[in-house]
């Protein structure tokens, strides 16, 4: 059982990372224009260079 | 004249919502800086996008172009340019745009508030995920100091998430019970708060069961139910305020130094203003220069345009038709007979009485009766067995099982499906009790001018005009952007005539069009002009006149919108009663009728004998769904059980209404009709099914065998069925 103490930690560090995830791409407004970043994968604008 | 530059010439004429910016100075906001936002109603794909941005970031002086598809606008940093001078730029791709007014979109505190709601969604999916995972140990078995250290992390992960993840409860439930009501919130709040006591408690003491995961589970299943809520409500606000804000309200004022563009806001009376022809009217006012026609369809519901000369008075909102007028002010902003009544409207529609929703009066019952429940039972147990931990337990256990999801979670799921079906077909509603309303709905009233018809005239009959006068007709009417001239243009056009070659072509403001024809004087114009004697004044007619024989007479008749004679129809079948209730003259309004096959219709009606025919039907215990677009019709709108007004109505008439149709397609009015009622069926389907699974819970819980594993799989299984439930409806 001593292996629990391991991966109790382990489960909620990673739940903590997914949450910590979806809190930065909500604060960073990914959410504002969902079906505009569907699209704009599919444009080759970018592909070659970085947007300045 | 084509629809689509009709309207766009009423969209981007500036009309009379003076009172939004006024609105806005007084509460001390000021619009966002340098950025200039434009409407793409027709972008849809990755090409359009990069189409648009490249164009505009190839515009010199332009710093930051940024599409949202989702909100089908563009946002432009620029920096000393207007949207006038990119408009072009945009519209050289090949997509259409039109200029929106930033102080009028107030979507930033609505974002915040989305972000809001999905943060806290986030933050209780996350600990109930987890708890979940440690619960599952617990329910299979585990003993003893495994099963203490278990709830233990249950509880660190729990309580703080439901004290962040609660508020939006918490905060209701005091608002509720400071004004001395139980709502919906009350009970959630409560069942939060007691569940957590006795986990914290139990967990302490070492005892069997910890209700932390069910409590958490309840707080994410009725957030998801409050962010349904809150994106139908947002949509619809976002898709009315685009509306407001293609309006931008702009005049031109004529002072000593020339003419200047201010804002409507920024008119006093006495100030000199130029009207162009096809702009609205920005303020009342008098004529005191030019001769014109004026088009005063929206306000009165006539279809015949009025002459204009100096003297007459002019309202906000009116479109001023063939010759620049100027114009004195009389009163502006608040004080112009539009702004008064819209503020009018809106003070009868707070008196008109709150509709109470199949929720909200499902929930006056409900909520009590769960305290009760709760109550009873502790009660019931304390006497029993004398033991109140096990008696609060029980009423814990009563409380979190009797999960509000049918109320929570379903209804907004119900609506939030049919509004987002009818807004796709292009019906807007403002209002999520409307579409309950719409399902009671037993008459139809109508409005004609501009509602039933597109309020875009067409010519009756090609043979009233002779074949040899056809060329001539062509040459002076294609010169006008007068609507008949323009409607005449388009018929002898696609008819295939051929323009007559014309000298001295002149447009006369207010009468006609005047050209030599070699040695011959042809005229186009109004019957007083041409000495021709009016007849029956009843269908919207021009007169042409070749040199001099007598003046011949062309008649128009208004072109009902698409969709109206199969919409009208199917609500006939369907057994409800159809009403026409117009401004304009008999013959028109008979005629109309007689077309569409509506057997009830009353002609030259005053806004005030509208609003009582309306105020009637509701007196014997009609529910009425109206539907109008002018200012005469406000009165109406805001009187009747439900209404609707298309886009091209005055601003007024959109805030007075429940729904508003985005397209010209009338089909989509039927349509809401029957979805109304089938939404409704479904929201009564799911306070069945919630009743249902209340009657099988409770007594269990009431029993004492609800452990929190059956309260989790209950509730997670009541929630997902009314869900699943209300996508049926697509």
């Amino acid at each position: 059982m001593e292996i629990l103490a391991v991966l109790i930690p382990v489960s909620l560090g990673l739940g903590a990372l997914g949450l910590g995830a979806f809190v930065w791409a909500l604060k960073g407004r990914q959410y504002e224009d969902p079906k505009g970043d569907a699209e704009r994968i599919l444009s080759g604008d970018w592909d070659e260079h970085p947007k300045p | 004249m084509s629809d689509a530059t009709l309207h766009d010439a009423r969209l981007s004429a500036c009309p009379a919502c003076d009172a939004v910016p006024l609105a806005q100075r007084v509460a001390g906001s000021k619009p966002a800086p340098a950025d200039i936002i434009l409407s793409l109603p027709t972008i849809h794909c990755a090409t359009c996008i990069s189409d648009v941005e490249r164009a505009l970031m190839g515009h010199a002086g332009v710093r930051e172009a940024r599409v949202n598809l989702t909100l089908r606008r563009v946002n432009v940093d620029a920096p000393g340019l207007t949207a006038d001078e990119l408009i072009p730029v945009v519209e050289a791709t090949g997509y259409e745009a039109h200029e929106l007014d930033p102080a009028a979109l107030s979507a930033s505190a609505a974002d915040r508030q989305g972000r809001d709601i999905l943060m806290r969604i986030g933050v209780s999916g996350f600990a109930m995920m987890n708890i979940m995972i440690l619960s599952v140990a617990v329910w299979s078995g585990a003993e003893d100091a495994t099963r203490d250290l278990f709830h233990f992390i249950s509880g660190a992960i729990a309580l703080p998430t439901i004290a962040f993840a609660g508020q939006p409860f918490f905060s209701s439930a005091a608002r509720a019970l400071r004004a001395g009501r139980l709502g919906m919130d009350v009970p959630i709040s409560l069942a939060l708060i007691l569940a957590s006591a006795i986990s914290v408690y139990e967990t302490l003491h070492s005892g069997h069961h910890a209700y932390f995961d069910a409590a958490v589970m309840l707080c994410f299943f009725l957030l998801v139910g409050r962010y349904l809520d809150y994106r139908t409500r947002a949509a619809a606000r976002s898709a009315a305020e685009e509306l407001t804000a293609l309006e931008v309200p702009r005049a031109f004022r004529v002072t000593e130094s020339g003419e200047e563009p201010v804002a409507v806001s920024d008119l006093c009376p006495g100030d000199l203003v130029r009207v162009r022809p096809g702009a609205r009217v920005p303020a009342d006012g008098e004529v005191v220069e030019g001769m014109s026609e004026i088009d005063r369809s929206l306000l009165t519901g006539e279809s015949l345009p009025v002459a204009a000369q100096p003297g007459l008075a002019l309202s906000t909102g009116e479109v001023n038709l063939t010759g620049p007028l100027l114009l004195r002010v009389t009163a502006a902003g608040r004080d112009s007979s539009l702004a008064r009544l819209t503020a009018l409207v809106s003070a009868a529609e707070t008196a008109r009485g709150k509709y109470t929703s199949l929720a909200e009066r499902a929930s006056r019952l409900y909520s009590p009766m769960v305290h009760l429940m709760a109550l009873i039972s502790f009660c019931g147990w304390y006497w029993a067995s004398g033991d109140i931990r096990l008696a609060v337990n029980i009423a814990a256990a009563v409380l979190i099982i009797t999960c509000p999801c049918a109320l929570g979670l379903a209804v907004p799921a119900v609506v939030t499906t049919a509004s987002g079906r009818l807004f796709r077909r292009g019906l807007l509603i403002k209002d999520g009790t409307a579409l309950e309303r719409l399902a009671e709905v037993d008459v139809v009233a109508f409005d004609k001018t501009g509602t039933l018809t597109l309020g875009v005239p067409q010519l009756v009959d090609l043979d009233c005009i002779a074949e040899r006068d056809r060329p001539i007709a062509l040459g002076l009417a294609r010169a006008s952007s007068h609507p008949l001239a323009q409607a005449l243009a388009q018929a002898l056009a696609a008819a295939g005539v051929r323009p007559a070659e014309l000298q001295d072509l002149r447009e006369i403001p207010g009468q006609g069009m005047t050209a030599m024809n070699g040695a011959q004087v042809v005229r186009l114009g109004r019957a007083e002009w041409l000495g021709a004697s009016h007849g029956e004044a009843t269908l919207s007619a021009t007169w042409l006149q070749s040199g001099h024989s007598d003046p011949s007479r062309i008649e128009f008749s208004d072109r009902p919108r698409p969709g109206v004679e199969q919409a009208v129809a199917q609500i006939l079948a369907s057994g409800r009663r159809v009403l026409l209730l117009s401004g304009d003259a008999e013959p028109v309004v008979r005629d109309l009728a007689r077309r569409l096959g509506i057997s009830e219709w009353h002609a030259g009606m005053t806004p005030t004998e509208k609003s009582q025919v309306i105020s009637d039907l509701s007196g014997q215990g009609h529910r009425v769904l109206m539907v109008g677009d002018g200012l005469n019709d406000t009165a109406a709108l805001s009187a009747a059980h439900v209404s609707l007004s298309p886009a091209s109505a005055l601003d007024a008439a959109r805030v007075a209404s429940d729904m508003v149709m985005l397209g010209s397609d009338f089909g989509p009015v039927s349509d809401a009709l029957d979805l109304a009622r089938a939404a409704r069926r479904r929201i009564t389907e799911n306070f069945a099914i919630s009743i249902l699974y209340n009657i099988v819970a409770v007594p269990i819980a009431i029993a004492g065998f609800a452990t929190p594993l059956m309260a989790a799989l209950a509730m997670s299984l009541s929630s997902i069925s009314v869900t699943l439930n209300a996508l049926r409806l697509r």
